[in-house]
């Protein structure tokens, strides 16, 4: 009786439109908002900072970047990878080669440049579907780690290869770098993270998410109806490498404070598939819902056995949690597409009718 | 039985095919075929299974480009068009086998009928504010009018995969409307729906023509109601024109007794 539109009635197409129609949920998206801003970086240890919020944050871009290609418009890419570090090199390059310029610019930029790889790679996907894209997506991730890798240019000739992000500033406080405090880098990130969510909200909701759609759904139908595949795909592939390349970049000089091609390999491009099957193919929230449940469960399960007194090994955590990604991809791939955003949904049109079942 | 209802007007010719021809390796789907449609009618094709009348709208609309013979849409002959281009030369159409978008709501599928009319451009779209939100609006006030005419406004919200076959029927109507086309393509409409659901479509497609002035080509199966809402009708058999004319004439045409009505459609 509590979580329910009784008595909100829309009066205008605009009301009806919002991301949160119902009052409630605006209320607990102001209060969620207000902790995360306020009192997260005020009460939060700095380990719980820097090694499970920070990573959900830059985790929740890069899959709200792949969920944009794949769960709206249809294109399956294993590249997610290739395009953060190439986010992650072009932030390197700019903020070294000019270093003036203002950090959060830095990132845009090298979101932009990624944007640019995406594009190129995603021409492609006009002729190629499915099983044959991915391939080609694969492709390119391989193809940028070996160029990161293989070109001293992008990491400015250092002989190790392995290269630190420079120290850069918002406002005075430095948000990367030594010097930067976990609490600064935290909300520096979220606020990217709020932005960003945001505006790929808008997106999909509007002209271009529907388009996004109709080639995922009906290719066939969405050309007759005046949308052109090409177009649309290529605005996907931009889209969503820009997001994957500020992830990249994120990563690099937030999280881990440096930037290798390693850290980016296939095994991210799947990790971030992980999330968002998980997730929600489709939904922006899943890809925050994605991003959280990967990142908690090797928590979960290194502290929970043992509060239990089964500690379980390093190995074994290991295994178990690919055990149980498996089985929910499984699951998810089989029983419920839309993932955890999904359930999630149902769960408050369950609340919705409570205590009433029908 | 005819409808010469006097409040519609026939126009000029508005679409001209004109000699067409199309293959496919082998086959020959359409042979030499030639037929115009007036602006304001509702022109039926009709023909066996098989006989290339998909085929023909698909030409129309830009899917297929023929091998030989041209199409000229209102007086300008057209090029091998794309269907976008189609699309925006006011053409919309539906589908044999539905081709609704399943994971979309169904005034989602509407309003992507509105698509090509909206105009705001990307930054606009990403913060979906002031004039993007503005065009939403307005198109939503159109789209929310397709659906009160095709009475749907009971399932505006619901994934249109869930939605029972006769209703995804109209939801695919209601999305080639609401890009307010003057040349309606409709395949087969009516197939696989009961009784009713039938006459509700044949109400629906009469009120789009003569509220809306809309010209309707059709593809029917049911020759009841093929004879009841056409003014002209073309015959194909085997990808050609085997007749052309009123709904009478045509009925009592001998070649298209032996074809078609000879076949166990009728
Ligand atoms: N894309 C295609 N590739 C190959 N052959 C095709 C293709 N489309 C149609 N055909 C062939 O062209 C012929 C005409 O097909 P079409 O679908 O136009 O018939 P139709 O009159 O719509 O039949 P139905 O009443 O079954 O819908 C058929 O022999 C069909 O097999
Ligand atoms: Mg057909």
């Amino acid at each position: 009786m509590i979580y329910r539109e009784a008595g909100q009635f829309k009066t205008s197409y605009a009301a009806d439109q919002a991301i949160f129609p119902i009052l409630q949920d605006r209320i607990a998206l102001a209060i969620l908002l207000a902790v995360a801003f306020v009192a997260v970086p005020l009460m939060a240890s700095d380990y719980f900072l820097s090694t499970i919020l920070i990573p959900f944050l830059v985790f929740a871009v890069a899959a709200i970047g792949l969920n944009i290609l794949t769960g709206y418009c249809g294109q399956l890419s294993l590249g997610t990878g290739g395009f953060m570090a190439c986010g992650a090199y072009a932030a390197y390059k700019l903020a070294t080669g000019f270093p003036e310029l203002n950090i959060v610019l830095v990132f845009l930029l090298s979101g932009g440049v990624t944007a640019l790889v995406g594009v190129a790679f995603g021409v492609p996907s006009l002729r190629i579907k499915g099983f044959y894209l991915a391939v080609a997506t694969l492709a390119a991730q391989f193809f940028l780690i070996w160029l990161f890798t293989k070109v001293p240019w992008f990491v400015n000739y250092s002989a190790s290869g392995v290269i630190s992000a420079p120290p850069r500033a918002v406002f005075g406080w430095f948000v990367t770098g030594i010097e930067a405090t976990p609490q600064a880098k935290y909300v520096f990130c979220l606020g990217f993270v709020a932005v960003l969510a945001l505006v790929a909200k808008n997106l999909v909701r509007g002209r271009i998410g529907r388009a996004w759609m109709a080639i995922r759904d009906m290719d066939i139908a969405a050309e007759i109806i005046g949308i052109r595949p090409l177009h649309t795909k290529l605005l996907a592939f931009a889209v969503s490498s820009f997001y994957c390349g500020v992830a990249g970049a994120l990563w690099a000089f937030i999280y881990t404070s440096s930037v290798e091609a390693l850290a980016f390999d296939i095994n991210r491009s799947f990790q971030i598939l992980f999330m968002i099957i998980i997730g929600g193919l489709g939904s922006i929230l899943g890809s925050f819902l994605g991003a959280a449940f990967i990142v908690m469960l090797p928590i979960f399960l290194n502290s929970v056995p043992t509060a239990m007194g089964v500690p379980l090994s390093t190995s074994m955590i290991a295994h178990m949690e690919f055990m149980i990604f498996g089985g929910l991809i499984v699951f998810f791939l089989i029983v419920e597409p839309h993932g955890l955003a999904r359930l999630w949904q149902i769960g408050k049109e369950k609340l919705r009718l409570w205590p009433f079942p029908h | 039985m005819t409808r010469a209802t006097a409040s519609r007007q026939i126009g000029d010719t508005l679409l001209k095919v004109d000699g067409v021809s199309l293959g496919f390796g082998g086959v020959k789907a359409l042979t030499d075929v030639s037929f115009d449609v007036r602006k304001g009618e509702i022109r039926a094709i009709i023909g066996p299974n098989g006989a290339g009348k998909s085929s023909m709208l698909n030409c129309i609309n830009g899917f297929y480009h023929p091998s030989h013979g041209s199409i000229s849409y209102k007086g300008i002959v057209r090029g091998a068009m794309r269907p976008h281009e189609a699309a925006k030369n006011g053409i919309a159409r539906t589908f044999q086998n539905i081709a609704l978008f399943k994971g979309m709501s169904t005034l989602d599928n509407i309003m992507t009928g509105r698509l090509l009319k909206m105009k705001r451009g990307f930054f606009w779209q990403c913060l979906h504010w002031g004039p993007a939100r503005a065009e939403e609006i307005e198109h939503r006030e159109v789209v929310e009018r397709v659906i009160d005419f095709l009475e749907i406004q009971a399932i505006r919200k619901t994934p249109v995969g869930r939605l029972p076959y006769g209703l995804q029927k109209r939801v695919e109507l209601g999305r080639a409307l609401a890009a307010e086309p003057e040349l309606l393509l409709l395949d087969e409409p009516m197939a696989g729906m009961n009784l009713e659901e039938k006459e509700d479509m044949c109400r629906f497609i009469l009120d789009v023509n003569e509220q809306f002035g809309t010209t309707i080509a059709l593809i029917e199966h049911d020759m009841g109601v093929v004879m009841d809402i056409s003014d002209r009708v073309v015959v194909l058999e085997y990808g050609r024109k085997i007749a052309d004319g009123t709904p009478d004439a045509v009925k009592s045409d001998p070649k298209v007794i032996e074809a078609y009505l000879g076949t166990g459609h009728a």
